[in-house]
C-alpha cells in the first residue's frame, strides 16, 4: 500500500471514481447518475471556453493592451465583439452581421492563402519529389505507391465525371486505398480508445482501490 | 444595407489578408496589417465564443425556469458553466485596476483561487471532473467501435475485407503481444507494416483528401469574399 492519503486526496479520488462510474452506467442504460454528470461536463465544457477566451482573448489582447499600453484602436475589435450580442435582439441582430462577415471574411482569405501556400503546392511537390530520394529500390516503391494513391484518391472524389472507363479502373484503384488507409485508420484509432479504458480500469484499481483499502 | 454591409466587410477583412500576405510585414504597412487584422479577430472570435456559452446558459435557465422536464438536470448545466466560468474570469492581479477594487473587499490570499493558473478553482476543476469524464467519455467509445465494428465488419465484398484485413493487422501491430506475433512470420513483418500500409497507403490516402479539401475550402473562401456564398448571414 502506498503513502497515507489525506482527506482531499481521498475526497478527489472518490469524486473521479463516481464520475467515472456514472459515465460508463450509460453501457447499461440511461439512468439519473449518468443524465446529472453528462449535463455537468457540458457546462464544465463551456465553461472552460469561457475562463480560456476570458484570460487569453479579451484580458490579454484587448484590456491589457488597451490600458497598459494606450492601443485604443483596438476598442473597434471590442465594439464588433459586443456587437455579436446583438444577435440576442430580434429587432438587431442583423447588426451581428457586421462582426460575422467580418470573422468570416477574415478566415476565408487565411483559407485562401493557407489552402493554396500552406496545403495544396507542398503536399504536390512532397508527393512528386518523393520520387527522387534515391532510397534505393524500397523508397522508389514507396514514393511510386504514394504517388498512385494520391492520383487514384483524388479521382475517386472527381464526382464531376461518370466512373467509367479508364476513370473508373483508376477510381476503383482509389478505393482500396482508400479502404486500406481506413482500416489502418480504424485500428489506430481502436488501440486509442482501448488504452483510455485501460486508464480509467487502472484509476479504479489502483487509486480507487488504494483508498478504498485505507478506509476500511 | 443589411447584406451589402456585410458582404463588403467580409471582402475587405478577407483581400487584406489575401493582398498582405505578398508583402514584407518588416518594410510596408499593408505586409503589417496582416497581424492587426488576426489580432483584431481573434478578439471578435473571443466575444463570438462567450456569446455562444451566453446562449447555452439562456436557453437551460429558461427550461429551470419554466419547470421544463429535466430541468434539474438542466440546472446542473448551468451551476457548472458559473462554476468554472466565473472563477477564471475573477482578477488575479492585485495591481490592476479591477483587482485593487475586488482584494479591498475580498482577502488578498484567495487570489490564487481565481484565474485560470495552476492550483485555481478553474485549474481544479478542470483536473479533477472535466478530464475525467473527457477520458471516459473517449474510453466509452471503445464499447461503442467495437460493437460498430462486428456490424460493419463482415467480409462481404472485397473492398471490406481489404479494410477488415488492414484493421486486424494495425491493431495486432500496436501491441507488444501483437507484435511478437507478427515476427513469427518474419523479423521485419512490422517494420514493413510501418513503412508500406502507415507511410505508403496511408500517406497517399491523406494527401490526396488534403489535397481535395484545401481545394473545397479555397473555392468556398473565393466565394464567400465575392460575396456569393451568403449562408452565414441566415435568415432575414
Amino acid at each position: 500500500m502506498g503513502e497515507s492519503l489525506s482527506f482531499v486526496q481521498h475526497f478527489e479520488i472518490w469524486l473521479r471514481a463516481y464520475l467515472i462510474l456514472s459515465l460508463f452506467s450509460f453501457l447499461y442504460r440511461d439512468n439519473v447518475f449518468y443524465k446529472l454528470s453528462e449535463h455537468i461536463f457540458a457546462g464544465l465544457s463551456a465553461g472552460y471556453y469561457v475562463g480560456l477566451i476570458w484570460q487569453t482573448v479579451i484580458i490579454q489582447q484587448l484590456v491589457n493592451p488597451m490600458v497598459d499600453n494606450g492601443h485604443w484602436w483596438l476598442v473597434f475589435p471590442g465594439i464588433l465583439g459586443v456587437l455579436m450580442f446583438t444577435r440576442l435582439i430580434p429587432k438587431w441582430s442583423w447588426v451581428s452581421r457586421v462582426s460575422l462577415a467580418f470573422v468570416i471574411g477574415n478566415t476565408a482569405g487565411i483559407y485562401i492563402i493557407s489552402s493554396l501556400h500552406g496545403l495544396i503546392f507542398p503536399q504536390v511537390a512532397s508527393t512528386i519529389l518523393s520520387l527522387d530520394t534515391g532510397n534505393g529500390f524500397a523508397g522508389t516503391l514507396l514514393a511510386l505507391l504514394v504517388v498512385v494513391g494520391v492520383i487514384s484518391t483524388l479521382i475517386y472524389f472527381y464526382f464531376s465525371k461518370e466512373h467509367t472507363g479508364l476513370l473508373g479502373a483508376t477510381a476503383r484503384v482509389g478505393i482500396w486505398f482508400i479502404m486500406i488507409a481506413f482500416g489502418a485508420h480504424f485500428g489506430y484509432t481502436v488501440m486509442g480508445r482501448i488504452s483510455l479504458l485501460i486508464g480509467r480500469a487502472e484509476f479504479l484499481y489502483y487509486e480507487w482501490g488504494g483508498s478504498l483499502s485505507q478506509i476500511f | 444595407m443589411r447584406t451589402t454591409v456585410p458582404v463588403i466587410v467580409a471582402f475587405l477583412s478577407g483581400f487584406v489578408m489575401v493582398v498582405s500576405f505578398f508583402f514584407n510585414p518588416d518594410r510596408t504597412f499593408i505586409g503589417r496589417a496582416q497581424d492587426v487584422v488576426l489580432q483584431w479577430v481573434t478578439i471578435v472570435s473571443g466575444f463570438t465564443l462567450v456569446l455562444g456559452v451566453f446562449s447555452i446558459v439562456r436557453v437551460n435557465g429558461r427550461a429551470v425556469v419554466r419547470r421544463t422536464e429535466d430541468w434539474p438536470f438542466k440546472l446542473a448545466t448551468v451551476i457548472s458553466v458559473f462554476a468554472m466560468a466565473i472563477p477564471a474570469m475573477l482578477p488575479v492581479s492585485t495591481t490592476s485596476v479591477g483587482g485593487k477594487i475586488f482584494y479591498s473587499i475580498l482577502p488578498q490570499s484567495w487570489g490564487s483561487w481565481f484565474g485560470t493558473g495552476t492550483g485555481s478553482i478553474y485549474d481544479w476543476l478542470f483536473n479533477f471532473v472535466d478530464s475525467p469524464m473527457m477520458e471516459t467519455m473517449f474510453a466509452m467509445l471503445a464499447f461503442y467501435i467495437a460493437s460498430a465494428a462486428y456490424r460493419a465488419f463482415r467480409a462481404r465484398s472485397a473492398d471490406a475485407t481489404l479494410l477488415l484485413l488492414t484493421a486486424v493487422i494495425v491493431m495486432l501491430w500496436r501491441v507488444p503481444m501483437g507484435e511478437a506475433f507478427l515476427r513469427l512470420f518474419g523479423d521485419s513483418i512490422p517494420d514493413y507494416l510501418n513503412t508500406f500500409i502507415m507511410n505508403g497507403f496511408n500517406v497517399a490516402v491523406q494527401r490526396g483528401i488534403i489535397i481535395g479539401a484545401a481545394l473545397g475550402a479555397a473555392s468556398m473562401s473565393l466565394r464567400v469574399m465575392l460575396g456569393i456564398e451568403r449562408t452565414y448571414m441566415g435568415k432575414g
